[in-house]
């Protein structure tokens, strides 16, 4: 499966889709990047008259282009070949930086071990300077199903 | 002359409930269940431990205890006296 096909099998779409270009992707990880559109709804109240992007976007948008992404590329390539959906099951992320509205960011993700459907990954968000945004560990269950 | 392999296996057999208890308490989300496990406590049931951390649970028993777990057995480990069946049955073809 190429970095294209696995754009098209992310369940996602505006406006809570957060990945933008796969750079790469192998069994091993992932590179991709996403811009923060500067009139993404939320950034009307987080803050006020101060906009800056949620830490819990930055957490999507590391988990969409590493484990979600990642985790469609692995079953797919896998025996069975279906590329599967992947639940969130645990985070641990540092917040470094602000990202403002309208800021490009690229996420790089490593696989630690993907064992028994569960995917665990270090993952690192830089912005356009390469300086660090945040970085630490995200992993989630890849399944069959939707919603377990 | 036979040693004496009962008494051997019974040592066994608590020293690695001991052990799992270590590595359960870790993402067990029950202290009560925690505290008095015997070996009919269920993981998810008991101890609340969600399927992720089970896998986190089975890694931790592979580290722990030098073995490596299949999938059909990590399907099987599902509550604690199938993970003693499962360790002492890897630790013996090892």
């Amino acid at each position: 499966m190429n970095k294209e096909e696995i754009l098209t099998h992310l369940p996602y779409s505006k406006p809570f889709l957060f990945v933008d270009e796969l750079l790469s992707i192998d069994e091993n990880g992932s590179v991709g990047t996403y811009t923060y559109d500067k009139d993404l709804d939320f950034y009307k109240g987080h803050f006020k008259d101060h906009p800056v992007t949620p830490g819990v976007i930055l957490t999507e948008t590391m988990a969409q282009i590493g484990l979600v992404c990642l985790g469609i590329y692995l079953t797919a390539t896998a025996a069975s070949g279906l590329p599967g959906h992947v639940m969130l099951t645990s985070t641990a992320i540092d917040f470094m930086k602000p990202v403002f509205p309208g800021e490009k960011v690229t996420v790089t993700t490593e696989k630690v071990y993907f064992r028994f459907k569960k995917l665990h990954c270090n993952v690192q968000m830089t912005n356009e300077a390469g300086e660090v945004v945040c970085k630490g560990t995200i992993s989630g269950m890849v399944t069959n199903k939707m919603n377990g | 002359m036979i040693a004496i392999p009962f008494q051997n296996e019974n040592m066994d057999r608590s020293l690695i409930l001991s052990k799992l208890k270590v590595i359960v308490a870790n993402y067990s989300h029950d202290k009560d269940a925690l505290e008095y496990l015997t070996e009919s406590t269920d993981f998810i049931k008991d101890l609340k431990i969600n399927s992720a951390n089970l896998v986190d649970v089975v890694l931790d028993v592979e580290e722990e205890f030098d073995i490596e777990i299949d999938n059909l057995s990590m399907e099987r480990m599902l509550n604690v006296s199938a993970a003693l069946e499962i360790i002492t049955d890897k630790l013996k073809e090892k």
